[in-house]
């Protein structure tokens, strides 16, 4: 059997297995898989040959089952051998969430982990976040410094055990303990620290708790005075927190949750999922400002489950325990340096995390997953390739940065790195690599980066590629890669890479592509006009400047009644108007972020934006469901005219058109000039496979409506599924390029 | 064209197309200028060529540039400049009025440097073959006794200084040549920087690093100090003197007052032990009256300059590459 096999109870499995079937033998992990040889009735052999992947226990993923004969060995026993040093293609499972055997458990007086904040078995646990090394055991974990009591060693050695071989098992006589640090006072242990922490929250105070991948800030949901002040601390402006809910019934009271989402906020692997906000949630204004939608989580540790088990908050702010744009800090000493400025008081534990592992952020659209952040509980679980890769590190992108480990089929796409201008982060990108090498056993012999000459990813991969060679991608091309790979799909497609912000082989920021691309190249068949982005990042910081550029590069009036105009002073409009007539810092661009921002902006919803995509986001949150109008975009050749688009928009803006409707009316234009432009090269190149990509993607309203009417139309659409559609997929599709990749040209001043 | 920019593309230039073919060990050190012993005495010399526009700008020309950038191109060295030599490149149909204001501007800047123009230079180019005015300067100065000043003496513990604001030339010079105006006026500050490094030099003959953050800003000079070293550097982000119109200016445009290029200013990398000394010897300069201290080097993160923000957080400030570009996705 090859797969996720190590560290989920397989050999357990297959040892309770056999014994039902009355079959003799043993079972033995190799660098190979798990192997077992069973004895017996042919009947009960074929039945274990059967079972064995339709049963595998629930963190198992059996890849492949191969069956062969063997001479009988005439033992009576089934029996389970020692693992066998040495490190293959062994796959570390993600960390799970607390499993109901557990919780039972956890609840139940007469148990012996009763309360005890560490509980875990084979089901459930730490995993990726404690393993030092491999092959995976006790030892080259976080748990090392830990011996087990008897009675854990026992269960621990049973095979009937839930707990059998269990590496992060422990109990309250023998594991971790609690431990809140409050400035002042003497550090408390146990459930003296957890009565401290219930209080504090209760009281409006800010907590760091450790979580299974690194720190969390945590406060009353409800509070705004604390919010408030968490905000302030962190220096967030008015990028949303996230936050955890007591459970499923405290989800629903705040926001509103289908079948799908329910399934996926309560399951195994419980992310954070971005559902709909209910008005009368009682969640506090500052939590998420602006925004239609709230990143909910329900508890995965047994830490968690008992910040909620007395009366108090039932839904608190839940956010990654870090400075602005750095990485999650994971160290009890480091976070209380660190977040010293941020916290109250600390509850941590001296259970080590080996590597930071963030939240995962996921929505779901048309009953589908549609990943946001793929981090605790997807990585470092691989991708399989749709083509061979020779061992390649694809360094990824530069913002919320996502790295790429492949060899042969298989893909490793580590969690979330983050902003690689931070050197702290730059740091955890590097120590994330080392052990995602060291976990897979990838010794890279190429190097894949984007294009974009200012990339610190780019930087860092020619300063440490030690003679290998590096080549680079387009983005663009990797975006599609990258949804293609998920999909298995060796290509030609008709891509879509709508995106914010990406390098383009002219030099122009892209990122409103039309594509008929392949791993091993791309033709770009049509784009968004190009418009200046006039001052680069503080284009994308002013939506309302945008809003003008475009409305400028349409031939349309900078009328004071349009709410981007009314936004500017005369002074700002001036200096504006200066710089696009002499194109002054002022980058080509076709984005079909930009564009949003520049709509957003007009409707009167967004002029300036405190987060990535937040013009994009607020605008989408305000769509009317039912709207059946739109607008038309013009389709020139190559390009891609927004020209009719924004002045039927200031036309509705201008008539007091409701912005709820001229949002409808503008993702419908967007869905209806993807699906004209995917008809017209249909008809040119005979392709009917349809790959969207790019961050313009996460909007669920575009997405949705796009899908539906491509497949109405006849297309098969790659939607993205398991990878973000973000630059945090990117690295995978730098990889599946890298593995076609030709020779580089050559340079010219 | 980004290969002039003075960023990564033009120090790829030099590094595989130029060292290779003139190969010997003074260029090898890429110093702004080179010093060697030449009839026993310790000589530095430097050439620059001047294709700036607008000629003439709030606070100096074309013609303060040339004599200024060589002139401090040599002080960078420890070396005062004595004698200049200078070319024009003319685009045919320049009016000659310009040429004599640019030729007076250099004689009245050679004059306040303290140094002698003594041979030069004239050739005519076909109209469209040149942008009005090139100039070319080079100098030769003297160095004193036991000073020896070079990037790679930077070292862990070193404290950075700058002699004052941050980003005015670039931007005065942006503002005229673009026609936009950001509220107040910025001038200029093109000035010989040879009297402030006597000043210093006064307080210790032990300065390490010398450099005039001219085109690429602060940042670029910073980094190859870095990486010639084999040092780290951090920068504080709030001790950077930046005056309230360049950040402004540059907040409007998406660009980092760090990239911005300077000229009558320098940046010291000196021994802790001397820093407080250096730093009052360059405020009683007229032309260091701003001078502050902007941070350290490190033995941390060899090869990277890093600002700390007020909040804690460390940004790597690269070197930059061509024009600056939007990364935001
Ligand atoms: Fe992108
Ligand atoms: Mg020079
Ligand atoms: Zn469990
Ligand atoms: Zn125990």
């Amino acid at each position: 059997m090859t797969g996720v096999v190590q560290g989920v109870g397989f050999r357990p499995f297959v040892y309770a297995l056999a014994r039902e079937l009355g079959l003799s033998g043993q079972v033995a992990n190799t660098a190979a898989g798990v192997i077992a040889e069973v004895e017996g009735p042919a009947v009960a052999v074929a039945a274990f040959a059967r079972r064995i992947a339709v049963d595998a226990p629930p963190l198992a993923v059996v890849e492949s089952v191969q069956a062969e004969a063997v001479e009988p060995a005439g033992g009576t026993e089934f029996v389970i051998l020692e693992s066998a040093a040495g490190t293959g293609r062994t796959l570390v499972s993600p960390d799970v969430a607390t499993c109901a055997d557990c919780l039972a458990e956890l609840a139940d007086p007469a148990d012996r982990r009763f309360r005890h904040p560490f509980v875990s078995c084979t089901n459930c646990g730490p995993r990726f976040t404690i393993i030092t090394g491999l092959p995976y055991d006790r030892p080259a974990t976080t748990m090392a410094a830990f011996p087990l009591c008897p009675d854990c060693r026992r269960e621990y050695s049973d095979p009937a055990d839930r707990r059998f071989h269990a590496q992060p098992i422990a109990c309250p006589f023998c594991g971790p303990r609690l431990r809140l640090y409050q400035p002042g006072t003497e550090p408390r242990y146990g459930e003296e620290a957890l009565a401290v922490a219930h209080l504090l929250l209760g009281s409006g105070g800010i907590l760091a708790v450790k979580g299974l991948g690194g720190f969390h800030l945590v406060c009353d949901a409800s509070d705004e005075t604390a919010v408030a002040s968490l905000r302030k601390r962190k220096d967030r402006g008015n990028k949303p927190f996230a936050v955890m809910a007591a459970d499923l019934a405290a989800a629903r009271s705040i926001a509103e949750i289908d079948d799908a989402e329910a399934e996926l906020l309560a399951g195994h692997l419980r992310p954070i999922v971005l559902l709909r906000s209910r008005s009368s949630s009682g969640i506090a204004p500052s939590v998420a400002p602006g925004n239609p939608d709230l990143g909910i989580m329900v508890p995965y540790t047994p830490l968690h489950q008992l910040l909620f088990d007395q009366p108090g908050p039932c839904v608190l702010v839940m956010t990654s325990g870090n400075l602005s744009g750095e990485p999650i800090v994971t160290a009890d000493d480091e976070a209380e340096v660190r977040l010293a400025a941020l916290a109250d008081a600390w509850l941590g534990h001296d259970r080590p995390i080996h590597v930071p592992c963030d939240d995962s952020v996921v929505r779901i659209v048309d009953r589908a997953e549609l990943p946001v952040r793929r981090s605790r509980g997807y990585a470092p679980f691989p991708i399989d390739l749709p083509i061979p890769v020779r061992p390649t590190l694809a360094v990824g992108g530069d913002l919320k940065n996502t790295f790429c480990l492949g060899d042969g089929r298989y893909a490793w796409l580590s969690g979330h790195v983050g902003d690689m201008d931070n050197l702290a982060t730059l740091r955890a990108f590097e120590k994330a690599e080392q052990h995602l090498e060291l976990l897979t056993g990838v010794q890279p012999e190429l190097l894949v980066t984007d294009k974009h000459p200012g990339y610190r990813s780019r930087q860092w991969a020619l300063r440490h590629a030690a003679g290998r060679p590096v080549v680079s991608v387009q983005h663009h091309h990797a975006h599609l890669a990258s949804v293609m790979a998920e999909h298995r799909h060796d290509g030609p497609v008709i891509g879509f890479a709508f995106d914010g912000t990406g390098y383009g082989d002219d030099g122009a920021v892209w990122g409103g592509e039309a594509m008929r691309a392949t791993y091993d190249g791309f033709e770009r068949l049509a784009h968004l006009r190009y418009v200046p982005l006039p001052g680069g990042d503080a284009g994308v910081r002013n939506p309302c400047r945008m809003a003008l550029s475009h409305l400028r590069a349409a031939g349309l009036p900078w009328d004071p009644r349009l709410p981007s105009v009314a936004e500017c002073t005369g002074a700002e409009r001036d200096l504006l108007a200066a710089q696009l007539e002499r194109e002054i810092a002022c980058v080509p661009t076709s984005s079909m972020g930009r564009l949003f921002d520049a709509v957003s902006s007009l409707a009167g919803v967004c002029h300036r934006v405190g987060y990535e995509a937040q013009a994009a986001i607020e605008l989408e949150g305000l769509a009317v469901a039912d709207e059946r109008g739109g607008y038309e975009f013009a389709l020139q050749g190559e390009e891609i005219d927004p020209a009719p688009v924004l002045a039927a928009v200031v036309r509705d803006v201008l008539a007091g058109v409701d912005a709820g409707v001229v949002s409808a009316r503008f993702h419908r234009a967007v869905a209806g000039l993807i699906v004209a432009e995917a008809e017209r090269i249909r008809t040119a190149d005979g392709l009917s496979t349809v790959a969207l990509s790019g961050g313009v993607f996460v909007n669920k309203v575009l997405l949705s409506a796009t899908c539906r009417a491509l497949t109405e139309g006849g297309f098969t659409v790659l939607r993205p599924h398991r990878v973000p559609p973000t630059d945090a997929g990117l690295a995978l599709g730098q990889l599946a390029v890298a593995a076609r990749e030709r020779k580089e040209g050559t340079a010219c001043v | 064209m980004g290969h002039g920019g003075g960023g990564q593309m033009s120090g790829e230039l030099i590094e595989h197309l130029f060292v290779p073919a003139f190969a010997n060990p003074v260029l090898a050190g890429l110093t702004d200028s080179a010093v060697f012993e030449l009839g026993g005495a310790r000589l530095a010399f430097s050439t620059d060529s001047f294709v700036v526009r607008p000629l003439f700008f709030p606070g100096g020309s074309i013609g303060d540039l040339a004599v200024n950038g060589t002139v401090n191109d040599l002080a960078m060295s420890g070396a005062q400049a004595a004698y200049l030599s200078c070319g024009f490149i003319l685009e045919e149909g320049v009016e000659l009025s310009v040429v004599g204001r640019i030729a007076k501007d250099l004689g009245t800047a050679a004059e306040r440097a303290g140094v002698i123009v003594a041979t030069g230079d004239t050739k005519v180019v076909d109209a469209g073959h040149g942008d009005g005015v090139f100039v070319n300067t080079a100098g030769v100065g003297l160095v004193r006794e036991g000073v020896d000043i070079r990037p790679q003496r930077a070292a862990p513990g070193d404290v950075v200084i700058v002699s004052g604001m941050i980003g005015v030339h670039g931007i005065a010079i942006m503002s005229v040549r673009e026609g936009i105006s950001f509220g107040t006026e910025v001038v200029s500050d093109c000035a010989p920087l040879n009297g402030l490094v006597a000043a210093m030099l006064d307080v210790t003959t032990d300065l390490h690093v010398l450099r005039d953050p001219t085109r690429g800003g602060v940042a670029t000079s910073l980094n190859e100090i870095a990486k010639a070293a084999g040092t780290g550097i951090d920068l504080v982000e709030r001790q950077l003197p930046i005056p309230e119109t360049v950040a402004n200016a540059c907040s409007f445009l998406g660009l980092d007052p760090l990239y911005v290029a300077n000229e009558g200013k320098l940046l010291a990398v000196v021994a802790p032990g001397d820093a407080d000394a250096v730093l009052a010897a360059m405020r009683a300069h007229p032309l260091g009256q701003d001078a502050a201290i902007i941070g350290e080097c490190v033995e941390d993160h060899p090869g990277l300059v890093v600002t700390r923000t007020a909040f804690g957080a460390t940004r790597v400030v690269d070197t930059p590459i061509g024009e600056q570009l939007p990364r935001i996705c």
